[in-house]
């Protein structure tokens, strides 16, 4: 029979409080991030392998199919939907630039991971950066654009 | 963006003049919502009161069912209902994947979910009705069936055998379709050959894995009799045609929504079982039912594609003049044809299209197409492509190397000349408008074969094996009603476009091609606004909904820009002669003094002009101060359809410089360039991306993607960590550039680009590694072409 076991969680998704969510026990957190309306977390696998449900939380990007509600009790989570700093604004007028999306899709785990990427050094090169995205797949583009997007906003950031 | 002028067609306007927006790398603004996850994808979307669905799929790829018991499985949490195939098919008619047109083909009619017996693993059995997708999945364990496994007949070269597992047993054998092409008298030209070389390649299943699966949300309004659909498809008045026929509704009840779609490439364009369970479900229960594939039912059940053998035969003369061409193709689909393009297609384009940039006066083709115990194999992007051009590309390489010529002198020798069009592939197929040799000419510059060959000589000293390739090809794009209509499907080959200016002097445009990414949006807009004169913010586009736009065939085989782009450049003229009309009337001056640029009717010799808000308010509030008769008419309509021809050819070149790891048999992509000559680019940056995109899935059939199944049927790959993609690491930068030869068979010239890459680098990285390991007397002959392959060949492992 069904697993029916329900915990109850609280955090915080681009600045909003959740208080006391009761969710399913085996749910991951992508599904209830899309359930709460957040639905530019994109589910391409469920197992970690294709990189679109990647979200922040606590600071790192995390992959939201890999983990479950529970675990983010207390977190606090930040969606494709809040990434409003001012360096995201030049990252995504980069992505447009450069035709780093076709379908958009992978989009929102592709700008997490470039979040991530900006935040670690100030220079790499372009075999550096496709070796930090080779864990977001893109079926579209080929991923030229992608780096073309990601070198250029590191140098408009940096 | 940089705002690149290109090499445009003059029967468009100067390029000089104001919104002369077609040829321009503008960028997609409508693509910022997918930046800020604002995309409205079918997943996306809860309707009130809307259920989910799973279903129990076959564990085995050839079983009978002897009996089915779900009492335990209704009796869950949250289920509503588990219905099988008996309480479906009171709902939905069978449907059968054959037409007409391309002599007979054999497939037995296909239900929503199996009755009596499986036929791959994969295939749906039962469907759980409930409230959330996880509960109908508990359901499923408790699904009680007893099956009869059967022996599976899994490979195709013995699909044929006396002693063969017959499939559909009304069938007789496993044949679901055969063609030979003729032309000339290839065994009297290989007799005169000089030179003969022959060989036999092999190319994997593989599968779209298009990142968001598919999806369908069916709502069935009982009061109106309506089916409303929100569907990741890529053809919706085909969907709309079929639902209504196989679920008996009016047509015009039918309504398919298709909004974002994460990814097609042709998968997203055939008719699934699974989701027509889901329609029927809708119509039973009379609440919206959702249906999401997860990544295992992605794999097992969506189309695969490839799956071929195929032997050919090259005759030259001594100076290596091509007189013969033979190929024998054997390709296995599955268990049943597709619905409703048919699983022959795939075959029918590698008799067609190999030989086609050459001069090839005896030609012959043979193709056999088989069933076996494996997921369905259908169209899908570069259709038969990758197997015409690496059939083709190689024999010229080894006719090449046999004769002492270099590898682009024997395809300049050959080529069909540029100024020799029209003319036909070697197989009787009309061409026209192509440019092999000045394509060949551009590709070997940016190429700088001389650096690359002495590179090689350096490298091998260095213990590193290197090599080249080139190759030339045609591409299939802007299908014609002979691709499908003639064989009886309901399939558009027209496409429509509708144009109207507002109240508020915004332009608002509607057309029948749909929206995966490629920039169908960004490109009407592009159109739309140069044709008129006005601004691009102007302009709003509505795409993917059979409610409101006009009627058309949609987006597949590269056809939205050629036919869907020519319908809005007609529309737009119209729209803008019937402007001009009644701002003559207004302006008291001649239609031929007046123009418009930047959203206002202007005077072209000076003084005053109109803006388009004024005029439409003038027609729509004011229109007694018209003269009487002026036509009020701001809207405007138009269709194009290719006719005369089957398809508007584009045609490719390209170059790859690969070194292999002798070690490790890893091969790595150093640099990869294509020459693409597809007439007018509306937009140029859209094209190169559709052509990077395309080489990299390309690049994914030629070394890394393949379908692995056991002797039983099993698959084995299931999933994105198994089922190796192309990820960024391994992938080079990518050149590419253009020679421009505009289509004369419309006004814009387009043609297609979303083919070539899938379909061309099969084929150029199979002649680099060849070309690397000539020394060695080895030839890689199996794709994908995998370290453990070139290990064996080496002797290594």
């Amino acid at each position: 029979m069904p697993d029916k076991r329900n915990v109850s969680i609280s955090f915080t998704v681009n600045g909003e409080q959740f208080d006391d969510l009761t969710v399913s026990a085996r749910q991951h957190l992508g599904d209830l991030l899309r359930s709460q309306g957040f639905t530019g977390t994109h589910i391409g696998c469920e197992q970690g392998a294709c990189g679109a449900c990647t979200i922040e939380m606590d600071g790192k990007a995390v992959r939201s199919c890999l983990i479950l509600s529970s675990q983010a009790n207390g977190s606090n989570i930040k969606t494709v939907e809040g990434y409003d700093e001012p360096f995201m604004k030049i990252i995504k007028d980069n992505f447009l630039k450069h035709n780093a999306l076709q379908c958009g899709f992978c989009s929102p785990g592709m700008l997490m991971t470039t979040k991530e990427i900006i935040s670690k050094k100030k220079k790499f090169t372009r075999e550096e950066i496709r070796a930090e995205i080779s864990g977001n797949y893109c079926r579209c583009t080929g991923y030229q654009s992608i780096v073309d997007a990601i070198e250029e906003s590191i140098e408009n950031i940096h | 963006m940089d705002d690149i002028k290109v090499n445009q067609n003059p029967k468009l306007g100067s390029v000089d003049r104001p919104n002369s927006y077609i040829g321009r790398s503008l960028s997609r603004d409508d693509a910022r919502k997918h930046l800020e996850g604002a995309g409205q994808f079918v997943d996306d979307l809860t309707l009130p009161r809307m259920v989910n669905i799973a279903f129990l799929r076959s564990p085995f790829a050839h079983a009978d069912i002897l009996s089915i018991d779900v009492t335990e499985a209704k009796s869950f949490p949250g289920i509503i209902d588990v219905l099988i195939a008996e309480d479906i098919d009171k709902i939905c008619t069978p449907w059968v994947g054959t037409l007409g047109h391309l002599g007979e083909m054999r497939s037995p009619e296909q239900s929503p979910l199996a009755a009596k017996t499986v036929r791959w693993q994969g295939e749906a059995v039962a469907v759980v009705i409930a409230n959330s997708r996880a509960q109908a999945e508990d359901a499923i364990e408790a699904i009680d069936v007893e099956w009869l496994e059967k022996d599976a007949q899994v490979d195709m070269e013995t699909a044929l055998n006396k002693d063969a597992i017959v499939i559909h047993e009304e069938l007789g054998n496993n044949l679901f379709w055969t063609r030979t092409v003729e032309q000339g008298n290839v065994e009297d030209a290989f007799q005169q050959s000089d030179i003969v070389v022959e060989t036999t390649l092999d190319f994997s299943r593989h599968t779209g894995v298009t990142l968001e699966p598919r999806g369908i949300i069916a709502d069935w309004n009982k009061t109106e009799s309506k089916m409303t659909i929100y569907h990741n498809n890529q053809a919706p008045h085909m969907m709309q045609h079929i639902i209504a026929k196989h679920f008996n509704i009016s047509e015009g009840l039918v309504r398919i929504i298709s909004k974002d779609v994460g990814g097609s490439f042709g998968i997203k364009v055939h008719v699934y079982a699974d989701e027509m369970t889901a329609i029927a479900v809708s119509k039973k229960i009379g609440r919206p039912v959702k249906f999401m594939a997860d990544r295992l039912e992605s794999f097992t059940t969506d189309i695969h594609a490839r799956c071929h053998k195929i032997s050919g035969k090259l005759g030259v003369d001594k100076t290596g003049k091509i007189l013969a061409m033979e190929i024998n193709d054997l390709s296995g689909i599955g268990p049943y044809s597709m619905y409703p393009r048919t699983s022959a297609i795939e075959t029918n384009q590698v008799l067609n299209l190999s030989g086609a940039p050459y001069l090839i006066p005896n030609y012959k083709a043979v193709g056999t197409v088989v069933f076996q115990n494996k997921t369905p194999m259908c169209q899908y992007r570069a259709v038969g492509h990758p197997i015409a051009v690496a059939i083709t590309e190689a024999l010229v390489d080894k006719a090449a190397m046999k004769i002492g010529l270099q590898l682009d002198e024997i395809r300049k020798l050959n080529f069909i000349p540029d100024n020799a069009y029209p003319n036909k592939t070697p197989s009787g197929v009309p061409l026209e408008d192509l440019s092999h040799q000045a394509s060949m000419e551009k590709l070997l510059t940016i190429m700088n074969v001389q650096d690359i060959e002495r590179q090689k000589k350096l490298d091998f000293k260095d213990g590193i094996l290197s090599g080249y390739g080139i190759i030339s090809m045609c591409e299939v794009t802007n299908p014609s009603p002979l691709f499908y209509g003639v064989g009886g499907a309901h399939i558009s080959a027209q496409d429509g476009a509708s144009i109207r200016l507002e109240g508020s002097g915004a332009i608002h445009l509607s057309s029948s091609i749909t929206e995966q990414g490629q920039g169908t949006e960004a490109i009407m807009k592009q159109i739309a606004a140069d044709q008129l004169g006005v601004t691009m913010d102007t302009v709003r586009v509505t795409l993917g909904d059979t409610d409101a736009t006009p009627y058309g065939g949609g987006t597949w085989a590269s056809r939205g820009a050629g036919i869907g782009g020519e319908a809005v450049l007609k529309a737009a003229r119209t729209l803008k002669n019937n402007i001009l009309e009644i701002a003559a009337a207004i302006m008291q001056t001649d239609i031929k003094s007046l123009d418009i640029e930047d959203n206002v009717v202007i005077r072209k010799n000076g003084g005053e002009g109109i803006t388009l808000q004024q005029l439409a308010q003038t027609v729509y509030y004011r229109g007694h101060e018209l003269p009487q008769g002026t036509n009020p008419e701001l809207l405007a309509t138009a269709s194009f359809l290719i006719e005369g021809i089957p398809f508007v050819f584009t045609n490719s070149a390209m170059g790859c410089h690969i070194s292999i790891d002798q070690e490790t048999g890893l091969v790595k992509i150093n640099k990869f360039w294509v020459v693409e000559d597809c007439g007018t680019q509306i937009n140029p940056k859209l094209v190169e991306e559709q052509i990077r995109g395309g080489v990299v899935q390309g690049i994914g059939g030629a070394l890394y993607e393949e379908c692995v199944y056991d002797d039983q049927g099993n698959m084995q790959n299931a999933t994105m960590a198994d089922y190796l993609v192309p990820m960024a690491y391994e992938m080079p930068d990518i050149i590419v550039d253009h020679v421009t030869t505009n289509s004369g068979r419309s006004i814009i010239g387009a043609k297609g680009a979303g083919e070539a890459g899938t379909g061309g680098a099969p084929a150029v990285i199979m002649n680099a590694i060849n070309n690397a390991l000539k020394d060695l007397n080895i030839e890689m002959t199996s794709q994908p072409i995998t370290p453990e392959k070139i290990l064996k060949k080496m002797g290594k492992i």
